[in-house]
């Protein structure tokens, strides 16, 4: 079973919500994940934020859900961290 | 209900939009208590109005001002929550329909336009109260028109009051400011009525 541990987003996102609630509604939404929000350019309406997810598994979908509700949007998948579960052995 | 208001709750926060609706609350209230601090003085002057003809009256303006909050905010808030949100579209180079920003342009011009019409309209309806409950305050010996003018007195005073502890100002002079007001109101009218 494949699972994300760690994600880093490019995100457009208006003023409001500020930073805070933006990551208080993703991690309402996330809940096991850890989320790092970095402020990288202001413009007059809108920011660009750089969102950190880090978490046992990271549920993608759920995220660019409640990014788009928030009236974000994603620019790119900066980096990102998968793991595989250990293989399973048959039996003989 | 709680989801609904914890969701109304959101969209104001996310929009900023709280600081209109109180806006909108003391301006329109404060507009529904003068004018009928004015119809009651005027009636007052007038000396030979009727009790009911002065409720009519009275109740007819209420309605009128509480219609006029509620089609005005609705009209003008739809086309600037309209406005603001093409702008963020534009900035955003995206379509925010399903997002909380087309939501609350939806949702926050009925919400704002609720308070603007009810303000003007409750705040009336309690003046008015001496004026129905008359029979009540005659073994007082007080006039009617006299107590509803006290009543509407007290609303300006606490509306001052109010719009004090928004802009952190000490609550007497505030609530004092706004009785001045009704003073000069109430001067006006005994001046200027031709008797």
């Amino acid at each position: 079973m494949v699972h994300i541990k760690r994600i880093v987003l490019d995100v457009l996102k208006p003023h409001n919500p500020n930073a805070l609630d933006f990551t208080t509604a993703i991690a309402e939404k996330v809940p096991g994940c850890r989320i790092r929000l970095t402020v990288a350019a202001m413009d007059e309406k809108t920011e660009t934020v750089l969102l950190i997810i880090e978490g046992e598994n990271v549920p993608y979908s759920a995220i660019t859900e409640v990014i788009s509700s928030l009236g974000g949007s994603i620019h790119s998948i900066d980096e990102v961290d998968v793991e595989n579960g250990p293989v399973e052995t048959e039996p003989a | 209900m709680a989801s609904m208001i914890a969701e109304l709750t959101r969209l104001l926060t996310l929009t900023r939009s709280h600081v209109i609706a109180r806006r909108y609350f003391v301006v329109n209230g404060f507009d529904g208590a003068l004018t009928m601090l004015g119809l009651l003085v005027g009636f007052y002057v007038s000396d030979e109005a009727r009790l009911p003809v002065v409720i009519n009256a009275c109740l007819g303006v209420a309605i009128a001002l509480g219609m006029s909050g509620v089609s005005s905010a609705y009209i003008s808030e739809v086309a600037e929550k309209q406005r603001e949100l093409r702008e963020l579209e534009k900035a955003m180079v995206a379509d925010l329909g399903q997002s909380a920003h087309a939501r609350a342009a939806r949702l926050l011009p009925v919400f704002i336009a609720g308070v603007n019409g009810v303000a003007p309209l409750a705040i009336a309806l309690v003046i008015l109260m001496p004026l129905y409950a008359a029979p009540l305050f005659e073994p007082l010996s007080l006039h009617p028109l006299v107590s509803a003018f006290g009543l509407a007195l007290i609303m300006i005073f606490l509306l001052g009051v109010y719009l004090g502890r928004i802009s952190h100002t000490f609550w007497l002079w505030a609530g004092l400011r706004t009785l001045l007001i009704a003073a000069a109101t109430t001067g006006l009218i005994f001046t200027l009525s031709p008797g």
